[in-house]
């Protein structure tokens, strides 16, 4: 099986996302940037699928790819993904950021050509909390999804995926090819350990251009501004319990 | 101008993530109507009926179409999508499974999780966690748009709309297996007025019901959890505040040994007053928090049982 990860490259989860004060955007110049945690837990998964750890058997999947479509600097992001384990990698790049559409269109592209069994991504991106590329993706391509992901068994052709969903858990199957979305309690991604990382330098990495696809990603959407969300201020310490109850009381939500 | 509601219920009726929805929807103008997916859920059509400014109650109903797959939303939703200008639906995990899959079959861009309607195309959403608000206009013909409930207040009963049957669409390449829901009397963590939230200092799932739950129960309220406490299986999924879990703004919330991250405050930020009880004076969610009180909750829940009588 050969499994397609996109891994997008984004502000550290660390990192308190601050809005410039011309109101165009949030202000991302010197600020340490990361794979997005959820790609982090996809491309883990693919490389669990191929090691057959866990509840996989081994070679479950013989080929991973990532990819990222982005600036140049995604390409460290996809250097990430071969030191976890990743075999080779693609950047398609762009210079302007491209909506979650227009994503999803270029990784269709990418899909059509690398024919891939799985595509395994993460649930939602940190920086524009879309939640929304992989249910493109895979309505594009006509696969069935599984979104939200905390637990997935391959076998016969099919994926069985439980999803974290409101209320609880819910257990489906889906044929493949199929598109994964992971969430947080799939795994816990390893660190790439030192080896790992120079054998990483080594792999290899094919660069397109967005253009090179061939996929309309015009912007449908125009940012009129982005603004700082009303802030809180810090209250009062009470000294106990009882102080608490009555100030509470007194507010009228008790 | 007509808008189309993708109701979030239970069968039997509608939850309230779908009136916050429909207030949405009037904001963005037009008639509206409500579509009710579902198997056996004639119940939730006749309760969508009674929400005031209603137009007509379309309901779909066939076997497979209660486990809300995806596939199954957008084959039925499709072919009704030419007679709508907006296609909302509130931002459960279903609605943000099923909305974006729509949007690609209509080559419209999805907006997910607005907060407010500036105008018929133009919607404010958090990035970021919350940490930035953009605002968006769309230059879609057909707009395809989440809904955060929490941003929006719930649509009025009082309508008598009529309830029509339309045609359920199937997921041909999708089985449903099974669900494991987490059984509760207390209200639902997204509609409670108070929620109180327990965090890693919890130390174990025994210790975190043993806290949480009477404490919970005292105040009518929902319980909550952050995602720390929800990896080490204090407490389930479903319990999870947060940028990547539920978000909410109860009128009151009490986090319990929870530190107070940027993705935790994602969740909870626009409650309407915060109780941090945390034993390091220094934890970030005290900078949130209209009363803190610092101490150990081993000390603070009982004193705090206690002085709620
Ligand atoms: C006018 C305009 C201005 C913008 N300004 C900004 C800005 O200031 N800062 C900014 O960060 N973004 C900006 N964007 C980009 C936009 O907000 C989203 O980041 C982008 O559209 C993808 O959405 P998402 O990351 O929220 O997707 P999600 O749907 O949340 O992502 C889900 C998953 O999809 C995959 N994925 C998503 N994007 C990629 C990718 N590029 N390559 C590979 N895999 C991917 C990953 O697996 C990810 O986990 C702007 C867009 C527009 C149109
Ligand atoms: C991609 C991503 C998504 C995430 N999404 C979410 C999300 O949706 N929701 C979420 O909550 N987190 C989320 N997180 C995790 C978040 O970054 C924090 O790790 C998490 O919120 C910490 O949980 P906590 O506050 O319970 O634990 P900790 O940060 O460990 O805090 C425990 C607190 O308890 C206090 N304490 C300890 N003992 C006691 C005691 N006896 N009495 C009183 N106080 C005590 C400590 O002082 C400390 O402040 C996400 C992280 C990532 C990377």
């Amino acid at each position: 099986m050969k499994v397609l990860v996109p891994v997008k490259r984004v502000i550290d989860y660390n990192v308190k996302a601050r809005v410039k004060a011309d109101q165009s955007g949030v202000d991302l110049a010197n600020v340490k940037m990361s794979m997005n945690p959820f790609d982090e837990i996809a491309v883990e998964e693919a490389v669990r699928l191929k090691e057959g750890k866990g509840h996989h058997a081994a070679n479950t999947a013989e080929e991973i790819v990532a990819v990222s479509v982005g600036v140049t600097q995604a390409q460290e992001t996809i250097r990430n993904a071969l030191a976890i384990g990743a075999d080779r990698g693609i950047l398609v790049q762009s210079d302007t950021d491209l909506e979650p559409l227009a994503v999803a269109k270029v990784l269709k592209a990418v899909v059509d050509e690398e024919k891939p069994d799985l595509v395994l991504m993460g649930k939602q991106a940190i920086d524009g909390d879309n939640n929304a590329v992989g249910q493109m993706l895979a309505a594009l391509l006509d696969w069935p999804q599984a979104t939200f992901a905390s637990k997935v068994e391959i076998k016969d052709g099919k994926a069985q995926v439980t999803r974290e969903i409101d209320g609880g858990l819910q257990t489906i199957e889906v044929a493949l090819p199929a598109v994964i979305t992971v969430d947080l309690r799939l795994n816990t991604p390893r660190y790439a350990s030192l080896p790992n990382i120079m054998k990483a330098k080594k792999k290899e990495i094919a660069t397109k251009a967005v253009a090179d696809y061939g996929t309309d990603t015009a912007p449908r959407l125009k940012v009129i501004k982005v603004t700082e969300p009303p802030k809180r201020e810090a209250g009062e310490k009470v000294a106990d319990a009882a102080e608490l109850v009555a100030k509470l009381k007194s507010k009228g939500v008790i | 101008m007509a808008v189309l509601v993708i109701a979030d219920h239970d069968g039997a009726t509608v939850r309230d993530t779908t009136h916050k929805t429909v207030t949405a929807a009037a904001k963005i103008g037009g008639d509206i109507d409500i579509l009710v997916v579902g198997e056996g859920a004639k119940g939730a059509a006749d309760a969508a009926a009674k929400i005031k400014g209603v137009r007509k109650v379309l309901l779909a109903e066939s076997a497979g179409l209660g486990k809300v797959l995806a596939e199954a939303v957008e084959a039925t939703v499709l072919p009704l999508a030419d007679g709508y200008d907006a296609i909302l639906a509130p931002a459960t995990t279903d609605g943000k499974n099923f909305a974006p899959r729509i949007a690609a079959k209509l080559d419209v861009a999805p907006i997910s999780d607005i907060i407010e309607v500036v105008s018929p195309d133009t919607f404010v959403r958090p990035i970021y966690a919350g940490n930035a608000l953009e605002t968006v206009q769309s230059s879609d013909a057909k707009k395809v748009i989440t809904v955060r409930p929490t941003g929006f207040d719930s649509a009025e009963e009082g309508g008598s709309a009529p309830v029509e049957s339309v045609t359920g669409g199937d997921a041909p390449k999708t089985t449903f297996v099974s669900e494991e829901m987490v059984k509760s009397d207390r209200p639902e963590l997204g509609a409670a007025k108070i929620v109180v939230s327990g965090g890693r200092a919890l130390g174990s799932s025994e210790e975190f019901h043993a806290v949480m739950d009477p404490l919970a129960d005292k105040l009518g309220a929902a319980v909550g959890a952050s995602r720390a406490a929800v990896d080490a299986g204090y407490a389930p999924n479903d319990y999870q505040v947060g940028q990547t879990g539920k978000v909410v703004a109860p009128e009151l919330y009490i986090a319990i040994g929870i530190s107070g991250a940027i993705q935790h405050l994602a969740g909870m930020k626009d409650s309407k007053i915060i109780v941090a009880i945390n034993k390091d004076p220094d934890a970030p969610i005290f900078q949130v928090a209209d009363y803190g009180l610092v101490a150990d909750y081993k000390i603070a829940v009982p004193e705090l049982m206690a002085a709620l009588g």
